[in-house]
């Protein structure tokens, strides 16, 4: 018995237990399988090391399609914990299937459930170079020394996700990666934010991050300035500009929330309202850092423009979407949620970036971001870390924190003045239930006016 | 109990060699069911097992962890092994010196009221079918504007059933079962280019009777009304008002502008890289004026039927209740066994996990603000000219906990002490403290119902779970209050 998670959930191991359970299938049974498994260590700072381990977690999402009769489909899904011992995983996928077999039939017809398809098979293998387990905490609180306030977290390790279906279809994505999502502190509890993330631990690149960092934590030591309430020039960093475009996934972006009149792009779609012709949106998977598949099986096209200079050219469409609306899918997830963004470049060099804002707000981060009107497409949230108050090109003090509310007619659209020419790549650092994978490309934004309400 | 994850403490203390200052088990077993239907067909019919055991072992005065989903006595006695490097690598760079104290003894059982049971697949999509029927409704022909029409209905219901085993090294062999439900059901309505949502939820620990209510089908026929009658109404007004929140939107303010800035983690810096920490200082405890004098909050796990009941918390502390606020005044924060040890403040039971895969953090659990002297008809009838909002649409907050901004489904104008209007697009905002020292009116207990969280983030890594709060009916004087887009 291998003695780690993940080293026995390999490929081989997937597909020995689908084509197990899709053997024991009955007339008129179809399976989908999905899988997430992770080997991933933990190491979360406060100054010091606050908490630290190990979490090996996996788990099958086992959904049976029962055609009750030509053209009548049933489905249920359940999901359970693998343990990467042959004989358990077996025994605990042949439970399942029994429970999702008697639930079925008394279920309602599902009119937009999928039968599988098998369009090509896949398989994605990403190996990294990651610090050992036990340098962890030496490697980082040596690098930022004791003298500067440190919070944050390391999290590393492999990381799977796997589809099979029972037309044969078998996807296969596995990654080793790492992040850490760092904050350093003034003593006056100022912060800068910093995530450095990849597959390959480098030491002088970690040192740079936390080198560029400190700089910057150098500015937030002068004098905060308070802002009053009202609408300033203002550039967005690319983590700023990452947050906003994160709202596209919250009911906005997908053909669903379109047609069932919760996303404020319907606007987009009817010609009453565009955005910016400099502001286009695409889901971009050519940088591999994300799996195509999603959990029918569909693999995604590599590229897909979905704001195409202010105009919608796509939503995101899934196969349940696609059905229910008779429109083409372009193989989105099931809650039709950004994979794979990147915002379009601009023009504007970084060298160039407070000289053309002039006076206004220079903001590296936003927190807490809402609809405040969902409809109307405006959004409320915090700004948060460094963020400065620029006069005549010329950073004067760091800024209280401000509560922005304001709309993505405006920010996207007739406020954009330019995007820079530079991308970053933001990696995904969030952690519910498991490990995300991917991130966001995105420049940083400059725009003639946000409004600030608190 | 399970002997074998006794058995397998036993074999991992001898496998280990040096005994470790501690070593405790914590297996968890969660079965969750969600039901959801959409327009009338469903849309998910889901549930999962999940199963594992966090093992913790405390080294060198530092904890460190090791979960996994394989839960034999050799796998078991790995992972303790693992926890133990961890442990051992961390304790280099402590920020505190911790001891088996922040590990009690704990020893018993508890179970939460499981209530009637839940009706079986088949017929909860029955039910939801037909909730979603009910929904569907066209609205009243109007004069000069489109008429409006429902443009989705939806309705869900979930149930989690937990079982958590925790033994350990120092003696502690206990259990806790417990069943927490959501049912749940929304009407969108749109006229023209208004589109407007309103929903109800329940949520607690129990059975089908905290969902399948006497009045169920009037709380249909009334989410079906109301979201209509949304699409006819006119913007809330921009200006300072006085403010009438309901339960469902008490629940919201609680949450976000008392539960966690209380989170004694955050007051510690553990969440600033994360969810933010707080405006609330170690010292001001014993002193700061929170809120108004009619301000009482209390910690209560032991509140039947809400949503985060329990004898005892993960680290093994058994839970009481406790005023956090006391007449207005902040007298404890929200701090489990560790954050106490760090801190030297007095805490509560709410070191909590969301799953056998996470270690515990400081959490809410029963969140409740205690009930006043006023009706809701005196509330109402006390105010000149003000808003009633009711059920959370829209939450943002700052990562003090300061500079709040919430928006609500439903809204009524209120003009010498009656209801009038109905008002769309209702939101407000402020800062915490002055906020709460607004508090002007708290409804008696004729007004107190209980909702929760089902999803509260926090973490690193990140955890989401579910957290009770039960609140009276609340007038705050003076608001910031304003409208929509448009």
């Amino acid at each position: 018995m291998k003695t780690s998670l993940v080293p026995a959930i390999d490929r081989d191991y997937f597909e020995d237990l689908s084509k197990r359970a899709i053997g024991a299938l009955g007339p008129n049974e179809h399976l989908f399988l999905v899988l997430e498994a992770e080997c991933s260590q933990f190491v979360r700072f406060n100054q010091g090391v606050r908490q630290t381990g190990v979490i090996d977690d996996a788990s099958l999402e086992v959904t049976l399609v029962l055609e009750s009769s030509p053209g009548v489909l049933k489905r249920a899904s359940r999901e359970i914990s693998l343990s990467g011992i042959s004989y358990q995983d077996r025994e605990a996928i042949r439970e399942a299937v029994g429970v999702l077999r008697a639930e079925v039939p008394a279920l309602p017809q599902d009119p937009f459930a999928e039968l599988p398809k098998n369009p090509g098979s896949s398989m994605t293998t990403k190996t990294g170079n990651l610090l050992a387990t036990e340098s962890v905490p030496a490697k980082i609180l040596d690098a930022v020394g004791n003298s500067v306030d440190l919070a944050g977290i390391y999290a590393a390790g492999p990381v799977i996700r796997g589809m099979a279906n029972s037309a044969r279809l078998v996807h296969w994505f596995s990654s080793e990666f790492f992040s850490f999502d760092y904050s350093l502190y003034t003593p006056a509890q100022r912060a800068v934010k910093g995530v450095y993330g990849g597959s390959e631990w480098n030491d002088d690149e970690f040192r740079r991050s936390i080198s560029s960092a400190l700089q910057k934590l150098k500015l937030l030591e002068r004098q905060p300035r308070k802002i009053g309430r009202g609408s300033y020039r203002t550039f967005l960093e690319p983590a700023a500009v990452g947050a906003l475009i994160e709202m596209f996934s919250w009911g906005a972006i997908g053909e669903s929330s379109i047609r069932q009149g919760e996303s404020p792009l319907r606007r987009l779609r009817g010609g009453e309202k565009k955005l910016s012709p400099r502001f286009s949106l695409a889901e971009d998977f050519s940088g591999g850092q994300t799996p195509r598949f999603n959990q029918v099986g569909e693999l995604a096209p590599e590229k897909l423009i979905l704001i195409d200079k202010g105009e919608l050219a796509h939503s995101l469409v899934s196969s349940r979407s696609s059905k229910e609306y008779g429109v083409s899918g372009n193989a989105a997830e099931m809650d039709e949620v950004l994979r794979a963004p990147a915002v379009e470049h601009g023009t504007l060099e970084q060298s160039e970036v407070l000289g053309r804002l002039g006076t206004g707000l220079h903001i590296s981060n936003l927190h807490y971001l809402n609809w405040s009107d969902q409809n109307g497409g405006r959004i409320t949230g915090m700004t948060r870390y460094a963020c400065f108050w620029i006069e005549n090109g010329k950073i004067v003090a760091p800024i209280e924190n401000m509560r922005f509310d304001d709309s993505i007619f405006q920010l996207f659209g007739s406020n954009l003045e330019d995007l820079t020419r530079g991308c970053e790549f933001l990696p995904q650092t969030g952690t519910y239930d498991k490990r995300s994978v991917g991130g966001i490309w995105v420049p940083g934004m400059l725009v003639s006016g946000m409004q600030f309400t608190l | 109990m399970d002997e074998n994850l006794k058995a397998a403490l036993g074999q991992a203390e001898r496998v280990l060699g040096r005994k470790p200052e501690w070593l405790g088990f914590r297996k968890v077993r969660e079965v969750s069911t969600t039901r959801y239907v959409r327009d009338g067909h469903p849309q998910a019919n889901h549930s999962s097992l999940s199963e594992g055991v966090m093992v913790e072992v405390l080294e060198n005065g530092q904890f460190g962890y090791a979960a996994t989903t394989r839960t034999d006595s050799e796998s078991l006695v790995m992972a303790a092994q693992k926890a133990r490097i961890h442990a051992s690598q961390g304790s280099r760079y402590p920020i505190h010196r911790f001891t088996v104290a922040q590990r009690p003894t704990v020893q018993g059982e508890f179970e939460s009221n499981f209530g009637k049971s839940i009706p079986s697949a088949g017929e909860l999509n029955d039910l939801l079918v037909e909730i979603c029927r009910k929904l569907d409704r066209p609205g009243p022909s109007t004069q000069n504007a489109p008429r409006p029409k429902m443009i989705r209905r939806s309705a869900l219901f979930e149930t989690v059933d937990t079982e958590v085993q925790f033994v350990s090294s120092n003696g502690s062999d206990a259990r806790q079962n417990t069943r927490q439900l959501v049912g749940w059901f929304q009407a969108t309505a749109q006229a023209g280019d208004v589109v407007q949502k309103r929903s109800d939820e329940r949520c607690g620990q129990g059975g089908w009777e905290r969902f399948n209510t006497p009045d169920l089908w009037n709380r249909v026929e009334r989410v079906a009304e109301e979201a209509l009658e949304l699409t006819q109404a006119e913007d809330c007004p921009s200006e300072k008002l006085d403010l009438v929140l309901m339960p469902d939107q008490m629940m919201l303010q609680i949450h976000e502008s008392i539960g966690h800035p209380l989170e004694l983690d955050r007051i510690l810096g553990d969440e600033r890289n994360y969810a933010g920490w707080s405006f609330v200082k170690k010292e001001d405890f014993g002193s700061f004026v929170y809120g108004s004098p009619l301000m009482n909050v209390t910690f209560d796990p032991g509140v039947a039927g809400e949503l985060a009941s329990y004898a005892f918390d993960d680290n093994g502390m058994a839970s009481t209740r406790e005023y956090l606020i006391k007449d207005g005044i902040l007298v404890r924060p929200l701090g489990g066994v560790e954050s106490q040890a760090r801190s030297g403040l007095p805490g509560v039971a709410n070191s909590r996990a969301c799953l056998w895969n996470r270690p515990p953090i400081d959490r809410m659990a029963n969140l409740n603000l205690e009930p006043g002297n006023d009706s809701l008809a005196e509330i109402i009838a006390s105010v000149d000219r003000g808003v009633l909002m009711k059920t959370n649409r829209s939450w943002s907050i700052d990562d003090f906990r300061n500079k709040f901004q919430f928006g609500c489904e439903y809204a009524k104008l209120i003009e010498n002490g009656k209801l009038t209007r109905t008002l769309k697009n209702a939101n407000y905002r402020g800062i915490t403290a002055p906020f709460w020292r607004s508090l002007k009116k708290v409804g008696d207990p004729s007004t107190v119902e209980i909702f929760g969280a089902t999803n509260c983030g926090k973490g690193e890594p990140n955890q989401s779970i579910r957290v009770g709060h039960s609140s009276p009916v609340c007038l705050f004087k003076n608001v910031e209050i304003f409208g929509g887009a448009s």
